[in-house]
């Protein structure tokens, strides 16, 4: 459902992508992985919109997207979450949620002012999603506050949240895991798996932790300094020379 | 860091003798029918290198004044005080609102008619700082140049009525859509600019459409302005002595009374508080609709709006767009008010006054809104004495509460939606 072909993004005189390439298929989970500056997040900015790449195609559900407007992109159904967690912290969490459901509601202000039954339905519809995905994301009783004042666990799951009620296809994680305990780590690794499962959604994947990675991943691809370096399966990754050398070895 | 400070503190001086020079340092004068430039007085120039000499040592000491003005909490009511919860601040904000209503419902029966006049006036104003809320306290947009589409309200009254002779309550929905659509239409191009150039560029927008009732004689009348706007009637009913519309009825004739000027003063008066309530109630909705939260979105974190699939023109263009909307119904109410406008009453320091209000009001709050429109219409006209300091007070109050109160008096925490449904 999504190719990346040979994208490249500049910064000056700064190639901090080069020829990267993706696939993902519909319900697969696909990570990237690399060392700090490899240019992962720059891939990620180039696939959501936030970059216009400077060579290179993505395409997805057959479609050229490279260079389309970032909130554009979110309405395909491709949507991201960030490395640093970027919540609405003065709205309440379920604010946020709502904020996200945007598209899906009567946003016809005259409809709004009278609140017309078909309003009122909608934005009805739009609380029971959000206290959906707020229990299954087990923050159903922190409803209510502000979502700057949950802990840093929750608000990685608010973020997960927040995306999933746009109804994506593909989800994009910047590096969710960090900043988890093991246990917070064990409970994404499940949550992710059934986001594919039980949701149909597919998962393009930043990440450092290598356990959750090598778990979780259908197929993984390795960059370095903006170069691929390697992609394959869990397993052919572990194995591979050049990985190990470059990358696992080190650790 | 202090050699620059110095510079710094050097620089502004040079700026403030550099433009209070030419308008304070020289006086015209009129001899016969020659006009000459003459040196003002020693006093003048002396008051003037005072001026620099005291920008000068404020500059230099900035940050040790601005602790020091910090420190004195006394000064600051407010200090440290926890905000209210949600659900009793709506509930006190709401009765207190009620109780300001009903009281203005009765107050013109109970005073005379200069403070009848006085308190449309800051209706007037409380519509246009509770639409100027909307753009710069809700979605973070600083417009310098609101005039602009309180002008387009009051000048589509003035002219319809001159040309083809439209009432009042025709005029009100046109005017207020017309400037909806010119706040549109200049908002589109602009709100992709960020902050200062945001500003700057409003206030030029202000500035043009002045200069084009200016100078557009042939149809503006420049600035002669336009007078004879109607009044609101009653269903048909005048309320001057004699009816100047073939049609209509008069009021007091209808009623059986003796012929007041109050009637008139009066009623424009509730029309106004009808129409404020209106816009706030209006305002208060929008809040906690989709669009509100929108706004709100976008003005904490734009980059994540975006990620959501919010647009950024089309959520700021919606604020823009009402902000000036309700501008239009504020001018169209104030041109009736008046009988007359020229571009005089639409010049660069209506923009500030607004936005004064809106500042110290608390931005996003209507109750605190609402407040400093009273306090900063009524103000300078209890204290006459000082009118001419009157700008002078106002930037005090502006920088005092920068430094104190940076929220405003009463800052806003939007009405958030509640989740009652638990496990
Ligand atoms: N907006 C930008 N302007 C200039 N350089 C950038 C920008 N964004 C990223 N870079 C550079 O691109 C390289 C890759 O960064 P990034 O994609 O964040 O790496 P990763 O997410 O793999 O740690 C880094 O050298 C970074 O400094
Ligand atoms: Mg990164």
């Amino acid at each position: 459902m999504l190719e990346v072909q040979n994208l490249s993004m500049r910064f000056g005189g700064l190639l901090a992508v080069d020829g990267v390439s993706l696939d993902v298929k519909e319900r697969e989970i696909v990570s990237i992985i690399g060392p700090n500056g490899a240019g992962k997040t720059t891939v990620f900015n180039c696939m959501s919109g936030f970059y216009k790449p400077s060579g290179g195609k993505i395409i997805f559900e057959g479609r050229e997207v490279q260079g389309i407007p970032d909130y554009k992109i979110s309405r395909l159904g491709m949507v991201r979450t960030f490395q640093h967690v970027r919540l609405f912290t003065q709205m309440s969490v379920v604010e946020n949620l709502l904020v996200a459901q945007h598209r899906h509601l009567n946003t016809n202000m005259l409809a709004g002012l009278f609140g017309t039954p078909n309003y009122k339905e909608r934005e009805r519809k739009a609380l029971d999603r959000a206290a959906y995905w707020l229990e299954r994301v087990g923050l159903l009783d922190l409803a209510n506050r502000d979502a700057g004042n949950l802990a840093y666990g929750q608000q990685r799951r608010l973020e997960i949240a927040r995306c999933m009620v746009t109804e994506p296809k593909l989800l994009m994680l910047d590096e969710p895991a960090a900043g988890l305990n093991p246990a917070e780590t064990k409970e994404l690794n499940q949550l992710i798996v059934s986001l594919k499962e039980d949701y149909n959604v597919s998962v393009v994947l930043i990440e450092h932790d290598m356990s959750l990675v090598m778990d979780i991943s259908d197929r993984i691809n390795v960059i370095n300094q903006g170069r691929p370096l390697a992609s394959g399966t869990p397993e052919e990754i572990r194995h591979n020379d050049d990985v190990i050398n470059a990358y696992l070895g080190e650790a | 860091m202090a050699a620059n400070n110095y510079r710094h503190a050097l620089f502004c001086a040079i700026v403030t003798l550099i433009i209070s020079f030419p308008i304070l340092g020289f006086n015209l004068e009129a001899k016969g029918i020659n006009i000459t430039l003459t040196g003002a007085t020693t006093s003048t120039i002396i008051a003037v290198i005072l001026a620099a000499v005291a920008v000068f040592v404020f500059q230099a000491f900035r940050d040790s004044f601005m602790v020091m003005l910090g420190k004195l909490p006394n000064l600051n009511p407010l200090a440290g005080k926890e905000p209210m919860e949600q659900s009793k601040r709506v509930k006190l904000e709401s009765w207190v609102l009620t109780g300001i209503v009903v009281f203005a419902l009765f107050w013109p029966f109970l005073v005379s008619r200069g403070s009848v006049d006085l308190a449309t006036l800051v209706l007037i104003y409380i519509m246009l700082a509770l639409g100027l809320n909307v753009v710069v306290g809700l979605a973070g947009l600083l417009d310098l140049g609101y005039v602009a589409f309180y002008a387009v309200g009051a000048y589509t009254f003035a002219l319809l009525s001159q040309y083809i002779g439209i009432s009042f309550w025709m005029a009100l929905p046109i005017g207020a859509l017309l400037a909806g659509l010119t706040g549109m239409i200049l908002g589109f191009p602009v709100l992709r600019l960020r902050g200062d150039y945001l500003a700057i560029v409003t206030l030029g927008f202000g500035e043009i459409i002045r200069i084009l009732l200016n100078n557009w004689t042939t149809l503006t009348g420049g600035p002669n302005g336009i007078g004879g706007i109607p009044e609101p009637t009653l269903f048909g009913m005048e309320f001057g002595r004699r009816i100047k519309e073939e049609g209509n009825t008069s009021f007091h004739e209808t009623f059986g009374i003796a012929y007041s000027g109050e009637h008139k003063v009066i009623f424009l008066y509730l029309i106004a508080l009808v129409l404020a309530v209106i816009t706030a109630l209006i305002i208060r909705r929008f809040m906690r609709m989709p669009v509100g939260r929108a706004w709100e979105a976008l003005r904490e974190d734009e980059i994540a709006a975006r990620s959501l699939g919010l647009s950024r023109t089309a959520v700021k263009l919606s604020a823009f767009t009402i902000g000036a909307f309700f501008a239009g119904f504020a001018g169209t109410v104030f041109a009736s008010k008046q009988g007359f406008i020229s571009p005089e009453s639409f010049v660069f320091l209506e923009s500030a006054i607004i936005l004064a209000i809106v500042v110290l009001g608390g931005m996003g709050s209507q109750l605190g809104v609402i407040l400093a429109a009273i306090a900063v219409t009524i103000l300078p006209e209890l204290a006459r004495e000082f009118s001419e300091y009157r700008m002078l007070i106002f930037g005090a109050a502006m920088v005092l509460m920068m430094v104190w109160r940076p929220q405003g008096l009463l800052p806003m925490r939007r009405i958030h939606i509640t989740l009652n449904k638990q496990g």
